[in-house]
C-alpha cells in the first residue's frame, strides 16, 4: 500500500514541477498547488498507512486497547493544509492583479523590475 | 450572469442551517472529528453561497460585521487562550477546564476558547477573500 | 501569576499587531501602539538575552506536554541573540517608518503587518520544533508577502509574484523534507532529532534530507543558485519594508542552516561543509558583480545582501568555533550596515526624488550630513578599520587561514575590494560629482523635508551608524561574547540536556 502512495506522490511532484516550469502563470499557480499536495500524501504515507483506531482515549480509560494510528502526520498535513490554502488564496489574488494590469499572464511579461528608470525612457 | 432563482432562494434557507451546522461542527472537536477550523469553512461556507447565489451585498448583510473584524477577534480569543495558564504558573497554553459541564461545548476549557478562536479567524479570513475576490472580478 | 520569559518577545509584537488590527481606521493610534509596542518587545528581547547570558538556556515547553511530545520554545545565546537584534530592527524601522510611511499604507495596515512579521521570525528564532519552525516560517512569509505588494504598482506585484513562487517552492522543499526526516526519526523536537542521530543509524539518507534542507534554506538565505528573488524584489518595496527585509529574512535562513548543521546534521560534515564552502564563495562573487553594474540604489544593496549571505555561509562552511562566532558577528554588522544604508538610500530619495544615481549629484556639499551618516555604514560594509565590517571579515578570513582553506579566503578579500569599489561608486556618483542639470528641476520640485521626518528618518540613521562603530571600537567584548554562543552552538550536549531535560519553565 505504502509503494502504491508512494508512487502516487512522485507522480503528482513529477507533474508540478514540470507545470511550474510552464510560461503560463496560471499553470505555475497549479504546479504550486500540485507540489502541495504531493507533500501532504508524501508526509501521511510515510507515517506509515495502518488499518487503526483513532488515537483518541475512550471516556471513563486510561490507554487505548490495540493499536491505534499516529496522530503526528495527520496533525502536519492539517496544518500544511491550512497554511497552503491561506498562501495559495493570496497567490491567486495576486496572479489576478498582475493579469489585471499586465492583461497577459506570461512570464515574460514580468520583466518591470529589471528595467532601471533609464531604460523606460 | 443572473444567478438562478431557484439557487437563490436554496441559498437563503441554507445559509442558517450552515452556520448551526458549523457550531455543532466546532463544538464537538474537543473529542470527536470536527474542530474550529472545519467549524470555520463550514460558516463561510454559507456565507460564500449566499455571495455567488444572491450578491456579495447580501452577503455582507447577513455577516453583520465586517469580515475582517473577525480575524482580531479570533486571534485574540486564541491568544487569551494561551494566556490563561500563567495566572496558574504554568507554561503557555496549559489546559484548564471548568469543573462544570455548560450546554453545547459541554467540557469548555483552553482548547475550546482556542478552537473558538479559530473558529472565527478562519471565518474572517476566507470571506475576506472570497469577498475580494469577488468584488474584483466585477 | 509567572509569565515564561522567553515567549514575551513572541507575545508582544502579536498583541501590538492585533491591537494595530483593531485600530486600523485611526492612523494616529496605530502609530503611537507600533511604537510602544516595539519598545516593548525591545525591553523583553533585552531581557531573554540577559537572563540567557547570565543563567544559561532558557526553555519553554508549551501546553505543559514534556519535551518531545509538545512543542518547544528554546533559546540559547544564538536564539537570544537574533531575538533581540529583530526586536532592535523592529524599533528602528518603526520610527522610520513614522517618517516615510504615508497615511494610505498605514490604513492599508502597515503597522500591523510589520509586527506580524517580526512575531514570525522571532518565533522562528526562538522554537525548538523543526514543523514548529515550517509554520513560522509560513507566517513571517504570508506578513512578508502582504509588506512587499503594499500599494500594489506594477512593479511590486512583479516582485511580489517572483518572491512568492520561489519562496513556496523552498518552502515545499521544506516540507517534504521535514516529512522524510519525520519519517526516518519519527520525532520533530530537534534536540531530540539530534539524540537519534547520534545514534548513526540512517547516514545516507540524513544526508539526502540535509541536501533538501540546504535547497530549503538555501533559497530563504538568498544563497548561490537559489538567489533570484531577491534582487528581483527586495526594491520593489517601499524602503522601510526593504530594510526590514534585507536585515530579518535571508539572515533566518543563515540562522536555520547554523542551527541543524550544528545540532542535526553532524555527521557527513566534510562534504556539506565544502558544498557550503562552494555556494559561498558563488554567492559572494555573484552577488558583488551583480551589484558593480546597477546604478539603481536599492537594487546595488540588494545585490550586495546576497553578496553578503555569502561570507555568513562561509563562517558555517569553515566550520570552526572562530568562524562561526565571525558569521554571528557578521550577521549583527550586516543587519546594522546594511540597513542604516537602505534608510540613507530612502533619505536621498526623499531629498532628490529618483533612487537613480546618474541623476543625483553634489549631494556631499548640499547635504554634509547624509554624506557622513553614508559614509560612516558604507566604509562598514567594505571593511576598512575600525568599523564593524572589518573585525566581521578579520575573523573569517583568520579562521579560514587556521584551516587552511585559501581559496575561500582569496575570494572574500577580492570580493571585499569589489564591495568597497561599488560603495565607492554611490560616493563618487551621489556625493562628489556635480548635479546633472536636467534633474535640478526634479530636485527642486522636492518639498523641504518637515522637522518630523528629519527626526524620524535621521535619527535611525545616525543610532544604527554608532552601532556599526561602536561594534569596531568594542570589538574585544563583543567577540568573546560571541565566542561563548559559538562554543554552545558547536557542543549542543548542554542544549539536548536543558530541552529534554523538562521539569522547569
Amino acid at each position: 500500500m505504502e509503494s502504491l502512495w508512494a508512487i502516487v506522490a512522485g507522480v503528482l511532484f513529477a507533474c508540478g514541477f514540470y507545470m511550474l516550469m510552464r510560461r503560463n502563470l496560471i499553470k505555475i499557480y497549479f504546479g504550486l498547488a500540485l507540489i502541495g499536495n504531493a507533500g501532504n500524501l508524501m508526509i501521511i504515507t510515510s507515517g506509515g498507512l495502518t488499518r487503526a483506531i483513532a488515537p483518541v482515549i475512550p471516556e471513563g480509560a486510561t490507554s487505548i486497547a490495540g493499536t491505534y494510528a499516529d496522530p503526528l502526520p495527520q496533525a502536519l498535513i492539517l496544518t500544511a493544509i491550512v497554511i497552503g490554502f491561506g498562501i495559495q488564496a493570496f497567490t491567486l489574488v495576486l496572479l489576478w492583479r498582475s493579469k489585471a494590469v499586465t492583461s497577459k499572464g506570461d512570464v515574460d511579461d514580468l520583466r518591470t523590475t529589471d528595467i532601471t528608470e533609464k531604460d523606460h525612457h | 450572469m443572473r444567478p438562478s432563482v431557484i439557487l437563490k432562494i436554496g441559498a437563503r434557507y441554507m445559509q442558517p442551517l450552515l452556520l448551526l451546522a458549523s457550531i455543532f461542527l466546532m463544538s464537538r472537536g474537543h473529542n470527536d472529528p470536527g474542530g474550529g477550523f472545519v467549524g470555520g469553512l463550514v460558516a463561510s461556507t454559507g456565507f460564500a453561497l449566499l455571495a455567488f447565489a444572491d450578491s456579495v451585498e447580501a452577503a455582507k448583510k447577513a455577516l453583520r460585521f465586517d469580515s475582517r473584524s473577525f480575524i482580531p477577534l479570533g486571534l485574540t480569543l486564541a491568544l487569551g487562550s494561551g494566556i490563561i495558564a500563567f495566572f496558574f504558573g504554568k507554561p503557555f497554553m496549559t489546559g484548564y477546564w471548568l469543573p462544570f459541564t455548560i450546554p453545547i461545548f459541554k467540557y469548555f476549557g483552553v482548547p475550546a476558547l482556542f478552537d473558538l478562536g479559530v473558529y472565527f479567524a478562519v471565518l474572517g479570513v476566507t470571506l475576506t477573500i472570497i469577498f475580494n475576490a469577488a468584488t474584483q472580478e466585477e | 501569576m509567572k509569565i515564561p520569559l522567553i515567549i514575551l518577545p513572541l507575545l508582544i509584537p502579536l498583541a501590538t499587531a492585533l491591537l494595530g488590527v483593531a485600530l486600523r481606521r485611526h492612523a494616529a493610534a496605530q502609530r503611537i501602539v507600533s511604537g510602544i509596542g516595539s519598545l516593548a518587545g525591545l525591553a523583553a528581547a533585552s531581557a531573554l538575552l540577559y537572563t540567557v547570558a547570565t543563567q544559561g538556556i532558557q526553555v519553554m515547553q508549551a501546553g505543559d506536554w514534556p519535551a518531545p511530545f509538545g512543542i518547544t520554545l528554546a533559546s540559547d545565546l544564538l536564539s537570544a541573540i537574533l531575538a533581540f537584534m529583530t526586536a532592535f530592527t523592529g524599533c528602528i524601522v518603526v520610527l522610520y517608518s513614522f517618517g516615510s510611511i504615508n497615511e494610505d499604507k498605514t490604513l492599508f495596515g502597515y503597522y500591523p503587518f510589520t509586527h506580524f512579521l517580526l512575531f514570525g521570525v522571532t518565533g522562528a528564532f526562538l522554537t525548538g520544533d523543526i514543523f514548529n519552525l515550517y509554520v513560522w516560517f509560513e507566517v513571517l512569509l504570508t506578513a512578508s508577502f502582504i509588506l512587499l505588494t503594499l500599494g500594489g504598482s506594477l512593479k511590486q506585484i512583479d516582485g511580489g509574484l517572483k518572491y512568492v513562487v520561489l519562496n513556496l517552492i523552498s518552502s515545499l522543499f521544506f516540507l517534504t523534507a521535514t516529512g522524510i526526516l519525520y519519517a526516518t526519526i519519527g520525532t520533530l523536537n530537534m534536540a531530540d532529532i539530534a539524540t537519534q542521530v547520534a545514534l548513526g543509524k540512517h547516514k545516507t539518507i540524513m544526508l539526502t534530507i540535509s541536501l533538501m534542507y540546504i535547497i530549503a534554506f538555501g533559497t530563504k538565505a538568498a544563497l548561490f543558485p537559489f538567489f533570484f528573488w531577491l534582487p528581483a524584489s527586495y526594491h520593489t518595496a517601499p524602503v522601510a519594508v526593504t530594510t526590514i527585509f534585507s536585515a530579518l529574512l535571508s539572515k533566518v535562513g543563515i540562522y536555520v542552516l547554523l542551527r541543524i548543521f550544528t545540532l542535526i546534521f553532524v555527521e557527513n560534515t566534510a562534504f556539506i561543509d565544502g558544498l557550503l564552502l562552494i555556494l559561498a564563495g558563488a554567492t559572494m562573487i555573484v552577488g558583488v558583480l551583480g551589484a558593480v553594474a546597477q546604478t539603481d540604489v536599492r537594487r546595488l544593496l540588494a545585490f550586495h545582501i546576497v553578496s553578503q549571505i555569502g561570507y555568513m555561509a562561509m563562517g558555517l562552511g569553515l566550520h570552526s568555533a572562530l568562524a562561526i562566532a565571525g558569521t554571528i558577528y557578521f550577521i549583527i554588522h550586516i543587519m546594522c550596515a546594511k540597513s542604516a544604508l537602505f534608510l540613507v538610500g530612502g533619505v536621498m530619495r526623499r531629498i532628490t526624488g529618483t533612487f537613480d544615481l546618474n541623476k543625483m549629484g553634489n549631494l556631499a556639499r548640499t547635504r554634509p550630513a547624509l554624506a557622513v551618516a553614508f559614509f560612516v555604514p558604507a566604509m562598514a560594509l567594505a571593511g576598512i578599520p575600525p568599523l564593524s565590517g572589518f573585525w566581521g571579515k578579520f575573523q573569517l578570513v583568520l579562521a579560514g587561514l587556521e584551516l587552511k582553506s585559501y581559496a575561500i579566503v582569496v575570494v572574500a578579500l577580492c570580493v571585499s575590494a569589489l564591495t568597497l569599489f561599488s560603495m565607492v561608486k554611490i560616493w563618487n556618483k551621489a556625493f562628489w560629482k556635480p548635479m546633472p542639470p536636467d534633474s535640478e528641476a526634479a530636485m527642486a520640485a522636492m518639498p523641504p523635508m518637515t522637522g518630523t521626518e528629519l527626526v524620524c528618518m535621521g535619527a535611525p540613521i545616525v543610532i544604527l551608524g554608532l552601532c556599526t562603530v561602536l561594534m569596531g571600537i568594542f570589538c574585544q567584548p563583543v567577540v568573546e561574547f560571541l565566542m561563548r554562543a559559538s562554543e554552545q552552538l558547536l557542543n549542543p550536549a548542554e542544549y539536548i540536556r536543558v530541552v529534554l531535560g523538562g521539569g522547569h519553565i
